[in-house]
């Protein structure tokens, strides 16, 4: 069997949308599976979250089921993909769009769920089109447990952030909220609810089908399973590849086309992750052990390739901004002082820093870390923390002479047009 | 005997800075005015001191909680 073989579980060949009767032919009709086998499998199989926070499926879930009363519970597939960089769960709601209801509708049945809501950025009409039409082919077949709607957010960092998709969801700004009460606790109308990313729900339906030791006869034993990744940067064919957990960066590469330039850094993780030295991360697998041994992780599954030949300190100057301009305004250490941090990182990259500001930004870093209700502090002050860390050089050279010869060229990392409003 | 901590509200939170000067063995202002909590638990002699501090902000944005209760920042958090 080629490496392609095993390897790739979740990503069609085909680039137009499946219909119901191809997905059935591949896959067989969504088995009913008794909730306690269902779980048991989640937990045997190790799969965890893909939408960054890798947390333990199956005790997700669990969690969820030790709350749901009376009032039952909704479950919602989060195909948000808030991450710039990241194009994975459109590629899959697009193209595979049934694998991924196969998933919520294991959820809706394991809670017995009144509602099941896939929720989608309000960019993405393409994928919107494929769910519409997907979710109607399945109103024709007699075996849906559940009414699956379709909910849109608006596209801003972190409107996909669970407890801001449920205030959405609710009627509400799609702003994050203060944790506890957590989402398996009350949820969109104070109900217990599951939010889980949209490509783990596809694992999920599989896992239902196939079991826990098939799940496991890819990937390493702390990363089992295939991982979908969106490979970007100095790779001929930036994309959406599928591997599992022994690939390295450097493989990865390979199936993008192969490198272009010579990397100098990567980005792990996305615009919440962190700049790796390329010579310190292209040739380490992508488990999660390996990873965080290297110092990274691999969040939502984002890999950027900066050439040596670019300019890292533009590349974080315009990233930290983006995620200032994108905090929800809530929490003093975030609305405040991510601007502050992206205002003197600014400075500094254009040679106007004041005596000190490279001290300053290190402390502020420190200073925001876990005060936001959300994450978002915490991720961009991480970021810039990496960013600091890998281009400590650059960073002098830019403090004393402004912008060097690279920092002219056109971005490597998109930056997105921050949205006005929250609904 | 259950333990004790202090925890701010961060959305609540206005940076009115009534806090810090009543406690700042638990708390500290950041540049910005906004009070960066110690999460260790509060011995005997600064309950007090901790209570007063929560009855003083005017956003009621500062309470008294137990330690290890399960709260921001437990697993499991964010798009999973």
């Amino acid at each position: 069997m080629s490496a392609i073989e095993t390897t790739q579980r979740l990503l069609p060949d085909s680039q137009v949308p499946e219909t119901l009767e191809t997905h059935t032919s591949m896959f067989g009709r969504r088995p009913v599976v008794e909730p306690h086998t269902l779980l048991d499998a989640l937990d045997a199989g190790g799969l965890r979250g893909r939408g960054g926070a890798a947390f333990p499926t199956g005790t997700k879930w669990r969690a969820v089921m030790n709350h749901v009363s009376s009032a039952g519970a909704v479950v919602i597939a989060n195909g948000a993909e808030r991450e710039p960089a990241s194009d994975k769960d459109r590629t899959l709601m697009l193209l595979r769009p049934h694998l991924v209801l196969d998933g919520l509708e294991h959820a809706a049945e394991t809670f017995g769920a009144r509602r099941a809501i896939v929720y989608t950025s309000r960019a993405d009409d393409d994928v919107r089109r494929s769910l519409r039409v997907a979710i109607g082919e399945r109103r024709l077949s007699v075996d849906t447990p559940v009414f699956i709607e379709i909910a849109t957010g608006p596209n801003r960092y972190v409107a996909g952030e669970e407890t801001a998709l449920i205030a959405r969801v609710s009627g509400r700004l799609a702003k994050p909220r203060v944790v506890p009460p957590r989402p398996y606790a009350e949820g969109v109308d104070g109900v217990p609810t599951l939010v889980q990313n949209v490509e783990t729900l596809a694992h999920a339906a599989l896992i239902a089908r196939r079991g826990a030791s098939w799940f496991r006869s890819a990937g390493t034993p702390r990363t089992p399973g295939t991982v979908l990744l969106s490979v970007t940067g100095c790779v001929a064919s930036p994309g959406v590849f599928e591997a599992d957990a022994t690939a390295t960066t450097r493989d990865l590469a390979g199936r993008a086309g192969g490198l272009i330039a010579e990397p100098g850094a990567v980005l792990m993780g996305g615009y919440s992750g962190r700049w790796l030295p390329a010579g310190a991360i292209m040739d380490i697998p992508i488990d999660v052990d390996a990873l965080r041994s290297a110092g990274a992780s691999l969040g939502a599954g984002i890999i950027a390739i900066l050439p040596v030949d670019a300019c890292g300190v533009v590349e974080t100057d315009r990233v930290l901004a983006y995620l200032a301009s994108e905090s929800a305004r809530q929490c003093g250490p975030c609305h405040v002082g991510l601007p502050a941090l992206a205002d003197t990182f600014h400075r500094v990259a254009t040679g106007r820093a004041r005596q000190g500001a490279l001290d300053t930004l290190t402390r502020w870093s420190e200073d925001v870390l876990g005060r936001g209700a959300c994450q978002h502090p915490d991720g961009a002050a991480r970021f810039l923390i990496s960013g600091m860390q890998v281009f400590g050089a650059d960073l002098r050279q830019h403090l004393r002479n402004g912008a060097c010869r690279f920092s002219g060229q056109p971005p490597l990392l998109p930056i997105p047009e921050t949205e006005a409003g929250w609904w | 005997m259950v333990r004790l901590r202090l925890r701010v509200d961060p959305i609540k939170c206005k940076a009115h800075g009534m806090c810090d000067e009543l406690i700042p063995e638990r708390i500290r202002l950041d540049d910005w005015g906004y009070p960066i909590i110690d999460p260790r638990a509060l011995p005997p002699d600064l309950l007090d001191f901790a209570r007063r501090a929560a009855r003083a902000c005017p956003r009621g944005a500062l309470s008294i909680h137990a330690v290890g209760e399960v709260g921001a920042r437990a697993v499991p958090d964010d798009a999973d």
